[in-house]
């Protein structure tokens, strides 16, 4: 490094806009060596737009980068990794067919005689990967080990592509659980010591203060400021980010006392030894109108296939499901429509959005679905529905008709909450669905659960957030290694129910 | 006070017509005819002979019209993602079925003798024209509904699945004529192909079908499942789509198209050539449906982009054949039009594009 630059990475006044929306404007922000930057904003404030442009995915309208002192065009993401910028996205793009020295040496594969060299390559990863302390078997296909360390291996790679400087991570820690979300910080503590500067992207406030040095905040395109994370209290970051104050998180406790007074005795749903062998063992299970009833676990605890029964992609094969005293007999998703139940699933992008498709197509899906392909809504009807939903939930677009791939992750989740309401769902089956979604956000659909229950619907949440479950729910069922274990109903605390999720109380 | 053409804000428009998905299968379009243009002499020229219209362009549009009415079927099939190979197969197959049914003298069927002797004759049919034609389409359909039972229910890949009839198609097509090649007499339905009113009859028979399949997609929510499924079959299934029962609708309809391509075209040609009618048809097909912007892997897709993309190949070989290029060669020339026109969708271009208007802008 030479002594002109104080910064590894520099950016000033950065602007960029898409149709209909301006995603960045006049936005500065550098990165020194050695340090853990944090970037964080709602959703739409333009942290993967700022992304984009450093790593030659998108071309900023105006403004420069600098890196070490030096102004430079980022001509592609290609180019970005040959300057030293390494990035790993939200969703991993590797390949889960592949065996995993296949996916970290994808590309660059040593060669003998113009044959792959597996020995090699294998030994290779090997060695990769202990850069991150990870030790497996890099011959079984990437597929069977779990997200973190799917994860872990998409950074070892990019680390290795070339001698990266600039290390960028979005969303690292989105779906991993506490244990391994410590195991990639050690990782990043350690890249850090070696002299990497990292930005860190995340929507949990808890981790970007455990992590980062200083922290950039973004607003709607424009930069709210960068400071030294030492000196930010909590509080005050969280205005920063979302520009009002947070009252929402108090009246949402008051919401929950009135909805709990008014739920039915009377189960809508129930469970009777319901289970499908290798997915989640038989369970019971009971619904009422008007209540929300939260569902804690671990990753692959069992959690989303207790989802996938109820709402009929997968059948099961043991007990009986009973709705309004009736045994339900077929199962699949458009009879579960049929009967009012609701699913937003927890992939957004495979099971939930259809991108190409207009905000307006995405809201009436379901709705359309239901009615059959004869009872056509018209236009108009089409554009009443998505206009209200898109009021109601405030969602940010430009119009109805924009692709909902232009729309960022907490947006396109909500279009998927609108395509669900719309079908007036007597039962909301909600499976993470604050997953990567800023602060504000968060709240809204906390709230909009509790007040879907006091309107006397029936809400199964299920995150692996355990304050949010705690925060939202009257009733919380608990699962570990794809069984039911236990049951909460009243006021318990954070401590009981992670014993539980953790086996430790037995 | 600002001049009227300079309130117009031409750049929004520039944007909106290249956006739209007719703009570059018209582009390909005017350029091939503005080729024609300077290179062949008369050819826009237009002739009307006891009130109907002859020329090459209405040449383009008369033969054009089965893969023009094949599009419009594939069109379907390819933006459920899926793809149809057979349909050559069953405009050969209809071909035959509509054969027999006028004349079935040749595969053994006794007739009375009084009715023999008017089997050359121009009026004779032995089914009427309706039941010809009604019976044709039933069987066309039938076998898009065994590639789409197929592919939706078998689970086949649908280059895999509709091989099967693309290969047993012709063979069929060979059983049911007892392998002759029957010869068409009877004139109405010669008329069919061959008929004039105004424009060649068959132009009238592709805005009929082009009609059924907007309204289809217009009326019903048909088009908003078969785009949702092309472009995201699980997120369809999780909002209660069925995504079999759509595909079966496409292979469907996509046979129905295929037959009545293959009514005009035996009309045309007067005969059921079960070894020739609707030859590598389907991949003319296939390419108008490209060449309209449909991806191959499904999702957003115009019909009328379809369309416009069957005149563009027909166009070409028309042109073609115009300044005397030998019919081999055509097959070459129709190649570097497909380079041309796929290149255009590209990425690389489509950028390039951008930042060429973005400069006008500037």
């Amino acid at each position: 490094m030479t002594e002109n630059s104080e910064y590894l990475i520099s950016l000033e006044g950065i602007y960029k806009a898409f149709p209909g929306v301006q995603a960045l404007e006049n936005v500065n922000f550098n990165l020194k060596a050695g340090e853990i930057h944090g970037l964080v904003g709602e959703n739409g404030a333009g942290k993967s737009t700022l992304i984009k442009v450093i790593t030659g995915v998108e071309r900023a309208d105006a403004g420069t980068l600098s890196l070490r002192g030096e102004i430079i065009q980022v001509r592609s993401p290609q180019h970005a990794q040959e300057l030293g910028i390494s990035t790993v996205y939200q969703e991993i793009n590797l390949c889960p067919n592949l065996t995993v020295a296949e996916n970290v040496l994808i590309g660059r594969e040593p060669m003998k005689l113009g044959r792959i060299d597996w020995q090699t390559m294998n030994a290779e990863a090997v060695r990769i990967l202990k850069r991150l302390d990870i030790e497996i078997d890099v011959t079984r296909p990437l597929g069977e080990y779990s997200v973190a360390l799917q994860q872990m291996v998409a950074i070892a790679r990019s680390l290795e592509i070339t001698a990266a400087e600039v290390l960028i991570l979005d969303e690292p820690t989105s779906s991993l659980d506490s244990q391994e979300t410590e195991n990639l910080f050690q990782v990043m503590r350690k890249l850090k010591s070696e002299g990497l500067g990292i930005i860190f992207i995340s929507h949990f406030i808890d981790q970007v203060y455990e992590i980062t040095d200083r922290i950039t905040v973004l607003r709607n395109a424009k930069l709210v400021g960068t400071y030294n994370t030492q000196y930010l209290p909590h509080m005050e970051l969280i205005v920063k980010m979302i520009g009002r104050t947070i009252g929402e998180f108090d009246d949402m406790s008051q919401i929950k006392l009135t909805s709990g007074k008014r739920i039915q005795e009377e189960p809508l749903l129930q469970a009777y030894n319901l289970g499908h062998t290798g997915s989640i063992e038989p369970f019971n299970l009971e619904l009422h109108a008007g209540e929300v009833l939260g569902i804690a676990g671990l990753l692959g605890s069992g959690r989303t296939e207790t989802a996938y029964l109820i709402f009929g992609i997968e059948k099961p094969d043991q007990g009986t499901l009973i709705m309004d005293g009736k045994e339900i007999k077929h199962f699949s998703p458009s009879d579960s429509i049929a009967r009012g139940i609701a699913f937003c699933p927890e992939d957004r992008k495979a099971e939930g959005i259809v991108d190409d498709l207009t905000v307006r197509e995405n809201i009436i899906l379901a709705v359309q679905a239901n009615r059959g392909w004869l009872k056509n809504l018209s236009r108009s009807q089409q554009h009443e529905l998505a206009d209200k939903f898109i009021k109601m939930l405030n969602i940010s677009t430009p119009s109805a008709d924009q692709p909902v791939k232009n729309l960022s992750g907490g947006n396109q989740q909500k279009v998927i909450l609108a395509r669900w309401l719309a079908t007036n769902p007597r039962i909301l089956i909600l499976d993470e669905p604050t997953r990567g979604i800023d602060v504000g956000t968060k709240a809204e659909i906390q709230k909009l659960v509790l007040e879907l229950a006091e309107e006397g619907k029936a809400c199964i949440f299920i995150s692996s957030e355990l304050e949010e479950v705690l925060r939202t729910s009257h009733r919380i069922a608990v699962l570990r290694d794809k069984k039911k274990i236990r049951e909460f109903s009243g006021e318990v605390d954070e401590q009981t129910i992670m014993q539980s999720i953790a086996g430790s109380g037995s | 006070m600002k001049k009227f053409w300079t309130s117009i804000d031409w750049r929004s428009y520039w944007r909106k017509i290249t956006e739209s998905r007719l703009f570059f299968p018209i582009l390909a379009l005017a350029l091939i005819l503005l080729f024609d243009l300077i290179f062949v002499p008369g050819f826009f020229k237009i002739e009307t002979r006891e009130g109907n219209l002859y020329g090459s362009l209405i040449n383009i549009v008369r033969n054009g019209s089965t893969v023009a009415l094949l599009a419009i079927g594939m069109t379907f099939v390819i933006a459920t993602g899926g793809v149809d190979l057979s349909v050559g197969a069953v405009m050969a197959i209809a071909a035959s079925v509509a054969a027999i049914m006028m004349n079935p003298v040749i595969i053994g069927v006794e007739l009375p003798p009084d009715l023999m002797k008017f089997i050359y004759d121009p009026n004779f049919t032995f089914a009427p024209l309706w039941q010809v034609i009604i019976v044709t389409l039933i069987v066309s359909a039938i076998c898009g509904l065994w590639n789409g039972t197929l592919v939706a229910y078998g689970r086949i890949q649908p280059m895999v699945a509709t091989l099967i009839l693309m290969y047993a198609g012709r063979g069929i097509a060979q059983l049911i004529t007892n392998a002759v090649r029957i010869q068409i007499f009877y004139e109405p339905y010669a008329k069919i192909g061959n008929g004039w009113l105004i424009l060649p009859y068959s132009v009238y028979i592709v805005g009929f079908v082009y009609l059924i399949a907007w309204l289809i997609t217009r009326k019903t929510a048909i088009g908003l499942f078969i785009e949702s499924v092309g472009i995201n079959f699980r997120s369809s299934f999780f909002s209660g789509i069925d995504e079999r029962k759509i595909k079966l609708f496409a292979y469907t309809f996509c046979g129905l198209c295929a037959g009545v391509a293959g009514i005009i075209a035996s009309s045309n040609i007067r005969t059921s050539d079960a070894n020739n009618i609707g030859l590598t048809l389907e991949l003319d097909a296939i390419l108008a449906v490209v060449i309209g912007g449909t991806l191959m892997e499904g999702g957003r897709f115009s019909l009328l982009a379809s369309i416009v993309g069957g005149w563009v190949i027909q166009a070409t070989s028309t042109s073609m054949y115009a300044i005397g290029v030998p019919a081999n060669a055509v097959m070459a020339i129709k190649g570097v039009v497909v380079i041309f026109v796929i290149l255009l969708y590209s990425e690389q271009v489509g950028s390039l594009l951008r930042r060429f208007t973005r400069q006008k802008e500037a």
